[in-house]
């Protein structure tokens, strides 16, 4: 049963990445990956919430281990990051890691904090 | 106007990357449906690598921090293979989009940090954090740099 709750979170989280990526991209002009930043802060937000209680362990594995853990990502991030470093843009590259930890880390905090706060 | 494929910086999708803009109107139920099967493969095994090596509450969390350099590793390799051997329309999304993306997770690597801090373990979470960032940079460097190195670009594929 876990298992199938994170592969329906997970079919969700993915294609949803993608999308969001797409869509935040095509909103501006510039090679910063605002888009990978964007699902990476919004999962880390979510994630932050659900764990904040003890959640049910088939809500965590769908929401929290599927979901989340698909819509979010480390390989996308650290290629950008390459790529951006390579291409001459190492401000930006250094700007991606750095805003990416920091905003991942507050909207955990961020998240935690909202639904402990009921 | 479009420039050439070494402008990419995004593996997901890259709107300045021709194929890449075009790919979902071309074919959209091929390319969300092997992001999904990607995904869900990615994830679960994740939760099966996260299983096998739980972590205590303020251990370090060996097992997502070996999830996410590995799959930042294959990300360097993945990519380097297709620059050098162009594949399929559905090879960058299945493989990069779906089973990397889906394996690698940053919302439980910041959510393990946040809990870390919350359980008295600050000096873990940072050590976390900044490890994380250091593998994973080190990880994608060095699959891009060895494949790329193995894979010479053959006649007509842009580097």
């Amino acid at each position: 049963m876990t298992v199938l709750l994170i592969a329906i979170g997970a079919a969700l989280g993915a294609p949803l990445r993608y999308l969001t990526d797409r869509a935040v991209q095509s909103r501006h002009d510039s090679a910063f990956p605002w888009g990978t930043l964007t699902v990476n802060v919004a999962g880390s937000l979510l994630l932050g919430a659900v764990l904040a209680v003890p959640a049910d362990p088939g809500v965590t594995a769908l929401v929290g281990t599927g979901f989340c853990g698909a819509l979010t990502t480390w390989s996308t991030l650290s290629y950008e990051t390459l790529r951006l470093a390579r291409s001459g843009a190492r401000r930006h590259a250094y700007a991606n890691v750095l805003a990416s930890v920091v905003a991942g880390l507050g909207a955990a905090f961020l998240g935690y904090a909202l639904v402990a706060a009921f | 106007m479009s420039r050439p494929p070494e402008s990419r910086v995004d593996p997901d999708v890259d709107l300045r990357v021709p194929a890449d803009r075009g790919e979902l109107t071309a074919h959209p139920a091929a390319v969300l449906g092997v992001i999904a099967a990607g995904g869900v493969l990615g994830a679960l095994a994740r939760a099966g690598v996260q299983a096998a090596v739980p972590h205590p509450p303020t251990g370090f969390p060996w097992a997502t921090f070996g999830v996410n350099v590995t799959g930042c590793l294959l990300i360097g390799v993945l990519m380097a293979v297709l620059t050098a051997r162009p594949a399929g329309p559905l090879a960058r999304p299945f493989l990069g989009v779906g089973v990397l993306g889906g394996f690698t997770t940053f919302s439980a690597y910041a959510v393990d940090a946040q809990r870390l801090v919350t359980a008295g373990a600050a000096g873990t979470a940072l050590a976390y954090l900044a490890l994380t960032v250091l593998g994973a940079l080190v990880a994608v460097a060095v699959g891009d740099t060895v494949t790329t190195r193995l894979l010479p670009a053959r006649d007509g594929a842009a580097r």
